[in-house]
Formats: structure tokens, C-alpha cells, sequence
């Protein structure tokens, strides 16, 4: 059976080593990854911002990317979020459409396939440390992935959960919203980061990139030394597949 | 309509509000306290998203059946013996109400809270034909005593605190009240009390309208309603045309939907229905009752697959308090009536004027949160894209980000291009990376940068070394089990079965 790693942009160029950790993670259950180079960026940026055309561009890049995929798995709650907006993107497109709706059905968050198809919860990682978590809004409120981390985190030995206030709030990426409405946006990832500070964690982790390089970068502009990571780095870290 | 009074942009506004320490901090504390009591209610009631599930039909099919739900409503109230006035705009709806104000040569209008009478401004109208409006829902007494509109749909003073509350009610009692809400509660109530019984007019709004009997139902905590509708000898409702649902039996439903969403209340303090103007035998009531039916804008929304679930809101607010925006910037900055998601999306629906309500519609972060709160379900996140592609389409898209979103087109439409770009991007940061960081304020960066510092791309992109990494990979791969073989091989086969998604989806 085919498994893509669709990438995503971020993890791509400014975080690899998050592809990595997948790599390696799933490689520890058989899985393994392939890579369709010719893949791009899911198109969100545009489809968001009323710009269809432009993502449809995108869109179609990676439809031909995964055509004979049987699993897609990305590192990010939010891009696969945007694949389930492909059948939309060509509602008026029926043979588009019917590959849009083949291909969302094929998607997956890289914890909605571990734990939900896989049936692994326990990657038999370590880390003893003191854990907060965001949960990425499209990740948790339009997926669904809601217990996939925690029952992750659950069997990390030694983890110290804390929960983080008002986790369910966004943090203030919204993608071109943050540039576009810098100061409602800054004002959100202020509150964000005063609420991981509340937590005294020593590493915040989530699902979505976007929201953490947005998170960490806040922190690190403050002077913050907590460390952010994706699940998937925190785990493969953990089980020193790093 | 608003949108013009409303001075600025969006930006512009919210800039106001986000330097305003104690509405920041009012807007916050009521927020929290209201989405926290309605999360509580909701997990109370036990079987939530089923009755979620039960008002969204609900809406739905009496939305795609309102000729004929209207029509029965409006028959069955006018066997009732109410007046009934249909008003294509605000305008007309104003017209209306004024004519009637004045054949009964009203003197004052007592009035319950109405966002339908803030949409059509008609308090302004009324003191224009020397008639005295006085609002008696106590956020709504606050709010026109300190001459603003509402910032919130069902907690019109949200941004303010007690004592700005107390400086305000002080004025009109002659002496220094106490910022205490029971002495600030009391004090209006007993002010109130004289206005009721002098007014010669009733106005209210209208939550729902029942069409099998004509009766028009109201939701209410202070009872100021109850008394607007049996003292005056005229009653006006202002109801606009998609307050209809069929039956009783579905006020069931949205009476348990309806304060759960608001305030986190299981039952409102006051549900009264009234079906039509005093009878013989009534106690009280008013001699003559109008209904005003409102379009202004709402009927552009049937048959638009996009938007025609917009007029499913039961304006409940749990938007608004369950919105991360509207937290740090309060309702005014939203420039409409209507503020929070529901009024980014509405006023412009409303208004048809892309040009002018676009920087609304990108008020938003599409975290979602508007929609897991509707307690019917409106997808405000999606019609919030819907009204950025539609501005973009009619032509007032940002030239600059027009321009930017071709390049971007070109690139993702192309992984060579793509990779190009990572490249570039790669050399480029060359001359603004510092520490491991991006720092600069300069150009696009500026915003982002005012709160962050930005990472700088590592040395290899992924794809560069995705080769190396796979060669290892594959020398390292475990078997793969049965139990995970099986597994895949159920979830491949499943998908056929489960419908779009394959059973991890959406929503």
C-alpha cells in the first residue's frame, strides 16, 4: 500500500525535521513513507483569502501529487483541513470534483493515521518533562482530533501534562489575517503565550506548524525559553528515533 | 445604513479598542462568564449536538418554505385582529412605524430591546417627529442614555463596567449612586416604572413568530417586555421576515436552544406569547396591535446555496462570546448593528456592498469557534472565505495582494517553481538573519514582526533531503504486522461506505 507524506510548505522549507520524525516514527510500524516531489503548498493562502483561481492551481498540483496514494499524511491539521475544501473548490467541475472528494476521503492529520488507522498509542517514547498543548482550531473543530494527542501523550513515560488555559482559542495565525490585521492578531498571541506561561510548562506541542511557529515566535520575541514542538518531533525524540 | 456613520476601517477601529484597557477587560470578563455558562448548560442538557441538529432542521426547512410559513403567520394573525405591515426596506419599515406613532399622536414610546429597531434606526426617527423613545432593557437604557449603539446582540453595554454604569445613571438620578448592581439595577427600575404607565406605545422586537397561530414570542430576563406589551394602549412589533418557525412544538426546541446558547440559562426569566391584542375578557393589553415584517436585505439571501443559512440565526450571541476577535475588540469595531461573526457576515449579506464591508469579512483568524458555538449550526467560518472570493471576483480585491496571489499561483502550480522560490528564499534571507531570527520591520514583515521574531530557513529544505533520509529508512523498516496490514487494509475498504471523508471529516 502507497503512504504519502504530503509535506506541507512550512515543514518543507523551515521545518524538516518534522517530515523526519514522521519518517522515522512510521517506519517503526512498517509504514513507509514515499514523497512525491512534484507536490506544492495546498493552496490555503489563496483559498482563504478569496483568491480561488490561484488555489485551484495549487489544488490541482496536489491532486495529481497523490492520485495513487492510498494514505496522505501531513504534519498539520490545517492543510489537510484545506484538502476537505477541494470538492468545494470545483463544485462546478464534476470529474475535478469526484477526484477532490477521492482525495479528501485519503487524507489524513499525522495523528488521525497513527492512532486512528494504525492503532498506536504508545510509540514507546520518553520524556521527562513538563508538556502543555494547543490544540490547532481546524485540526480539533474541523477534523476532529481531539483525543488522538492526548492518548499520545498519555503513554509518553515521564511526561508531566499541564493543561493550558483557554487552550481552545485561537492563536492568532488566521494565515494572511495575521499580516493583514497585525495588531488583533498580535493581540491574540500575546494572550496565547500568557496563558503557556501560567502553565510553567517547559514545552508546548500541537498538531499545525503555522500555529506554533506563530506561538514560538511570540515567545522568542519576548524572551521566552519554552520549547515548542510538533508532536511528532516531541515523540520520534522520546522513542530516540531522533 | 451604519456602515457609513461608522467612521474608519475595521483596523482603524479595532486600533480604538485595543488601547482601551477597561472595554479589553469588560468585554473579557462577560465573554467568559457567558460561553462558560453556556459550555456548562450545554454538557448539562446531556444530548446537545442532537438538539443542535433538531433547530438547525428546524431553520432550515422553514427557510425553504417561508412564503408559505409567512403567509400562514400572517393570516393567523390578522384572524387574530393585529395589524400586519410588510416593509421591503428599512425605510419603509421606518415610514411605518411613524405613521403609526402618528395617528395615535404618541407623545412617548416605551420600547424592549430590538436589534431589528437598531438596524433601522428608528429611535433616531422617532425623536425626528418629536416622539420620545425610551428603551427599558436595562443594557439598552445604558447605551442610549450614553448615546451609542449596542456592541453585542444580546448584552448591548457588554463594553462597559459598573462604574462607568454608575457614572452614567448618577447623572440622570441628581446624586452619586453606588457602582453596586443592585442600587444601579433598582434605580433604573423604579425610573422605568413611570415610563411604563405614561407611554402610549409599545415596541418590541420579536424572537419567533408562530406561524400556526400568529402569536409572536418573546425571550426576556427583566421582565421590562412583559410591561411593554400589556400597559401602552399600542403595541409595534418589529419582527424581521425569518423569525418564523411552523409550530409550538419547535419553540420546544429553540426555547431550549435558544438562552442555553446566550447566557448558559436553562429556561429565559419571562417566555411570553402573544397571540393578537386585547380580548374582552383580557386583564390588560393593548387595544391595537402592528406587526412590522422586515426584508431590508434578508430575502437576497433565499435561494443563494452560500448564504440562505444565514437567516437560520436565532440571534443568540454565543458567537460573538465564543469569537477570539470579537474578545480583544468588542463590537464597535465592527462598524454594523450586527457585530461578532454573525455581523461580519450578515451586514455585508445584508448590504450587498462588497467594496465597503470587505475589510469586515477579514476580521477573522477562520478559527471556527462561531460555528462550534451555533447552536444551529451556521457555517459563519466558510461564509466568511464565500465573501472574500465574492469581493475578489466583483473586482476589489487588493491590487497588491491580487498581484501577489498570481505569483503564488504560478509557484504552487509548479514544483520546480516551487522549488526555485525555496531557493531564493534560502540565499535571500542571507541579508536578514541574525541569531538564527528574522527581526526586521521592514515591508511585509512589519505587523508580523511587531509581536514575533521570525524563523530563518534551515539549511536544507525537506525535499533536498528526503533522499538520504529514505535510503535509511528503507535499510531500518520494520515488518509490518498483521493487526497494522489488517487495519490499513479495513480503513482503505471502509472508505466507500462511510461517505465524504471516510469517516474523519468534517465537523
Amino acid at each position: 500500500m502507497k503512504v504519502s507524506l504530503f509535506i506541507t510548505c512550512l515543514s518543507d522549507a523551515i521545518y524538516p525535521r518534522v517530515g523526519e520524525a514522521m519518517l522515522r516514527i512510521l517506519a517503526k510500524y512498517g509504514v513507509r513513507l514515499d514523497f512525491p516531489t512534484v507536490q506544492t503548498c495546498c493552496g490555503q493562502p489563496a483559498f482563504n483569502s478569496g483568491y480561488w483561481d490561484a488555489a485551484r492551481e495549487s489544488a490541482r498540483t496536489i491532486m495529481e501529487a497523490f492520485e495513487d496514494s492510498d494514505f496522505v499524511i501531513s504534519p498539520s491539521g490545517s492543510c489537510t483541513g484545506m484538502i476537505h475544501h477541494y470538492p468545494k473548490l470545483f463544485e462546478n467541475d464534476p470529474v475535478m470534483r469526484a477526484k477532490a472528494e477521492a482525495l479528501q476521503a485519503k487524507s489524513y492529520e499525522f495523528t488521525q493515521f497513527l492512532v486512528g488507522v494504525l492503532g498506536v498509542t504508545d510509540v514507546g517514547a520518553s520524556f521527562p518533562h513538563k508538556v502543555t498543548y494547543h490544540p490547532s482550531c481546524h485540526g480539533s473543530r474541523l477534523l476532529g482530533i481531539k483525543d488522538e494527542p492526548m492518548a499520545l501523550m498519555q503513554n509518553v513515560k515521564g511526561l508531566e501534562f499541564v493543561p493550558l488555559p483557554f487552550a481552545e482559542d485561537c492563536c492568532g495565525f488566521g494565515g494572511t489575517f495575521a499580516v493583514k490585521m497585525a495588531d488583533i492578531s498580535g493581540a491574540m498571541v500575546s494572550e496565547k503565550v500568557d496563558h503557556v506561561k501560567e502553565t510553567e510548562a517547559e514545552v508546548l506541542v500541537g498538531l499545525d506548524l503555522a500555529c506554533l511557529m506563530n506561538i514560538a515566535g511570540n515567545l522568542r520575541y519576548r524572551g521566552e525559553s519554552v520549547r515548542v514542538m510538533h508532536l511528532a518531533e516531541l515523540l520520534a525524540e522520546g522513542a530516540k528515533l531522533a | 445604513m451604519s456602515a457609513k456613520t461608522a467612521a474608519g476601517t475595521v483596523k482603524e477601529r479595532a486600533e480604538l479598542a485595543l488601547n482601551d484597557e477597561f472595554l479589553r477587560k469588560a468585554v473579557k470578563f462577560t465573554t467568559e462568564r457567558l460561553r462558560n455558562g453556556k459550555k456548562n448548560a450545554s454538557a448539562e442538557h446531556g444530548n446537545w449536538d442532537e438538539w443542535r441538529e433538531r433547530g438547525r432542521q428546524i431553520r432550515l426547512h422553514t427557510i425553504a418554505h417561508l412564503d408559505y410559513y409567512l403567509n400562514l403567520f400572517v393570516e393567523n394573525a390578522r384572524a387574530n385582529g393585529v395589524h400586519v405591515h410588510f416593509a421591503d426596506t428599512g425605510a419603509d419599515a421606518v415610514k411605518i412605524a411613524l405613521e403609526v406613532a402618528r395617528r395615535k399622536q404618541a407623545k412617548t414610546v416605551v420600547k424592549s430591546k430590538s436589534m431589528v429597531s437598531e438596524e433601522l434606526h428608528l429611535n433616531h426617527a422617532l425623536e425626528g417627529i418629536g416622539v420620545e423613545a425610551i428603551e427599558t432593557d436595562l443594557g439598552e437604557y445604558i447605551i442610549q442614555l450614553a448615546g451609542e449603539t449596542p456592541s453585542h446582540i444580546v448584552i448591548p453595554a457588554i463594553h462597559k463596567n459598573r462604574y462607568q454604569i454608575a457614572d452614567l445613571l448618577s447623572e440622570v438620578a441628581g446624586e452619586k449612586l453606588e457602582a453596586d448592581t443592585t442600587v444601579l439595577a433598582g434605580f433604573v427600575r423604579k425610573k422605568l416604572r413611570e415610563n411604563f404607565l405614561e407611554a402610549d406605545i409599545g415596541m418590541t422586537g420579536c424572537n419567533f413568530a408562530i406561524a400556526e397561530t400568529g402569536s409572536m414570542v418573546l425571550f426576556e430576563n427583566e421582565g421590562n417586555a412583559r410591561m411593554v406589551t400589556t400597559l401602552p394602549k399600542t403595541q409595534i412589533t418589529l419582527m424581521g421576515m425569518e423569525r418564523i418557525i411552523p409550530s409550538f412544538r419547535d419553540l420546544e426546541v429553540m426555547a431550549t436552544l435558544l438562552p442555553r446558547s446566550a447566557t448558559g440559562q436553562r429556561m429565559t426569566m419571562y417566555m411570553s406569547a402573544i397571540t393578537g391584542p386585547r380580548r374582552t375578557e383580557d386583564a390588560d393589553g393593548p387595544d391595537e396591535m402592528h406587526i412590522i415584517i422586515v426584508d431590508n436585505g434578508r430575502s437576497l439571501q433565499l435561494g443563494d446555496p452560500e448564504f440562505q443559512e444565514l437567516l437560520n440565526c436565532i440571534r443568540c450571541g454565543a458567537c460573538l462570546n465564543a469569537c477570539p476577535v470579537y474578545r480583544h475588540i468588542g463590537g464597535h469595531a465592527y462598524g454594523g448593528t450586527y457585530s461578532g461573526p454573525i455581523g461580519a457576515v450578515l451586514t455585508p449579506a445584508l448590504n450587498k456592498n462588497v467594496a465597503e464591508w470587505d475589510d469586515i469579512a477579514n476580521a477573522s483568524s477562520l478559527c471556527g469557534a462561531c460555528y462550534e458555538a451555533c447552536p444551529v449550526k451556521i457555517p459563519l467560518h466558510d461564509m466568511l472565505i464565500y465573501l472574500r472570493r465574492r469581493k475578489v471576483e466583483k473586482g476589489h480585491g487588493n491590487k497588491l495582494e491580487g498581484a501577489g496571489m498570481k505569483g503564488f499561483a504560478a509557484v504552487m502550480g509548479n514544483a520546480k517553481r516551487f522549488r526555485a522560490a525555496l531557493k531564493m528564499g534560502q540565499l535571500g534571507q542571507k541579508l536578514v538573519v541574525r541569531d538564527g531570527g528574522i527581526r526586521t520591520k521592514l515591508g511585509p514583515l512589519k505587523g508580523w514582526n511587531s509581536y514575533r521574531v521570525t524563523p530563518s530557513l534551515p539549511k536544507h529544505t525537506f525535499r533536498q533531503s528526503f533522499a538520504t533520509l529514505d535510503q535509511e529508512i528503507r535499510e531500518g523498516l520494520k515488518e509490518m504486522s498483521p493487526d497494522i496490514r489488517a487495519r490499513m487494509e479495513a480503513a482503505v475498504k471502509n472508505r466507500g461506505n462511510a461517505g465524504q471523508g471516510g469517516g474523519h471529516g468534517h465537523g
